[in-house]
């Protein structure tokens, strides 16, 4: 209750941060796929949200961004209602949705649905081209790009509109080490420009290398939430010791 | 068998000459069901993205009726329109019956559910795959139906040119409320049902082949642009 009403960090005296999570529950098909989930973020720059395929992590960011409404518990970010907070939010899926249009038309797209005025979509778009890599790819069909471009385009798309937060779900998987390289060094060029980032992963390593703060999840249960330094030095949980430690968590 | 290649030697001189009466006759049929699937596509379109995308209680029974009117028998149509339009009927006043107008009103009814249908099928799949990225981006209604439209629009052309397969070579509607008069509401499929009962099989055969040739030409222009579809955008 205390964080709600501390000064928000980000831009404006109304953010989306502190993002408050209480007691968060979410129940499918008869099934718990998250229990009683409580954190709060503030101003670390890059959360993670890591642990095995499963955890729940997927939900969680679908739960944060409002796609999906909690059973139990609740989500707050700053002192916006649900649907303020989506807007100034980003999300870039797992599989992202590519248009059945050209790279750049996927970009207007984007731009057009949320009524950017038009003298300045040019502009935009081209930037978050620019940004993505993919000038040269403008005209191309964007479902003929690679997995790793494709993953680009849609970061430099949620981006373009100045989110607050990007959330990002698992933005490497099936990707090579040079693909997941470029998208890493795309995420820590948003969080330069002040975006603050949550994404889930299971990669133990990508974890190390962009994380500033640890929600560890596991079978549905948050077990750790601590700074990345402290949580790679030293897990309090057995389970997260041993996934770590790169054994198979059941 | 000489009935045959007599009738189809007439046929092909029908043909190739542009004798005036059959040009007419295939300029009114394409008018007629151009005309009419132009109008089901405008109402049918929208109406089955909608239906492909909004969830609502009963939607259920809506897509089953959807479907089962794809299936409506043209001579029936044929009848409830012209009871409707002839004079004593609701809109006899309008004078519709026996023209042009009546027959694309009849055409529409046999047309609109099989786009609506066809178009709510490929909108709820693609919209399956957009839905989260639409909400994602706080896309309205208008918004994401215009985006799945668009997506769609190689595989909804398909579904437009299927309703026209159905208007040209319908025979039953076009008939009973058109009544199948020389030069004003003489179209292929009435002709050839007239004048075979004539014996006249030149003409008929003739409009047959025109028939068919359009008939195949509409499917090769859905597979193509359906493969170069799947080609360019995946």
């Amino acid at each position: 209750m205390a964080e709600a009403a501390a000064p928000a960090v980000s831009r404006g005296e109304a953010g989306l941060i502190p993002l408050a999570v209480e007691a968060l529950g979410f129940v499918a098909g008869g099934k718990q796929i998250l229990a009683d989930i409580s954190f709060t973020l503030s101003d670390r720059s890059c959360t993670v949200i890591l642990g095995p395929n499963g955890a729940g992590k997927s939900v969680l960011l679908r739960l944060l961004h409002g796609l999906l409404a909690p059973t139990g518990g609740s989500i707050r970010w700053g002192r916006l209602t649900p649907a303020q907070a989506r807007r100034r939010q980003g999300m870039v899926f797992q599989h992202p949705v590519m248009l059945r249009r050209s790279a750049l038309a996927n970009l207007r797209h984007t731009l057009a649905v949320r009524k950017t005025p038009r003298s300045q979509r040019h502009g935009l778009a081209a930037n978050a081209l620019a940004m993505a890599g993919l000038e040269t790819h403008a005209h191309q069909p964007a479902r003929t790009l690679s997995g790793g471009e494709q993953q680009r385009l849609a970061i430099a798309r949620a981006w373009m509109l100045a989110p607050e937060v990007l959330l990002l779900d698992e933005p490497t998987s099936n990707l090579d080490p040079a693909a997941t390289g470029a998208i890493e060094r795309l995420v820590a060029e948003v969080k330069a420009h002040g975006t603050r980032i949550i994404m889930t992963t299971h990669d133990i390593g990508q974890a190390r290398r962009l994380a500033s703060d640890v929600l560890f999840l596991h079978q549905g249960q948050l077990l750790e939430h601590t700074a990345a330094a402290h949580f790679f030095a030293g897990p309090a949980t057995r389970a997260a010791d041993s996934f770590i430690r790169g054994e198979l968590l059941t | 068998m000489n009935d045959f290649s007599a009738a189809f030697a007439m046929a092909a001189q029908l043909v190739l000459s542009l004798d005036p009466e059959l040009v007419e006759i295939v300029l009114l049929s394409l008018y007629v069901s151009l005309s009419s699937v132009a109008l089901a596509a405008l109402f049918g379109l929208p109406l089955g993205a909608s239906i492909g995308m909004l969830r609502f209680p009963g939607r259920r029974a809506v897509i089953v009726m959807m479907n089962a009117l794809m299936g409506l028998p043209p001579v029936v149509v044929g009848l409830v329109v012209y009871m409707l339009l002839s004079r004593a009927g609701p809109l006899g006043e309008f004078g519709l019956l026996f023209t042009p107008t009546a027959m694309i009103i009849a055409q529409f009814i046999l047309v609109a559910p099989i786009v609506s249908a066809l178009s709510r099928q490929v909108v709820e799949d693609l919209h399956e795959e957009y839905g989260e990225h639409l909400r994602s981006l706080d896309a309205g209604p208008l918004d994401s139906i215009a985006t799945l439209l668009w997506d769609g629009r190689f595989r909804l052309l398909t579904a437009v040119l299927a309703g026209f397969g159905r208007a040209i070579a319908e025979v039953g509607a076009v008939l009973i409320v058109g009544g199948n008069i020389l030069h004003h509401t003489r179209v292929m499929t009435t002709t050839i049902a007239l004048e075979t009962s004539k014996g006249n099989l030149a003409l008929a055969l003739a409009l047959g082949m025109i028939l068919i040739v359009l008939a195949a030409a509409v499917n090769a222009t859905a597979n193509i642009l359906a493969g170069r579809a799947e080609r360019q955008h995946g």
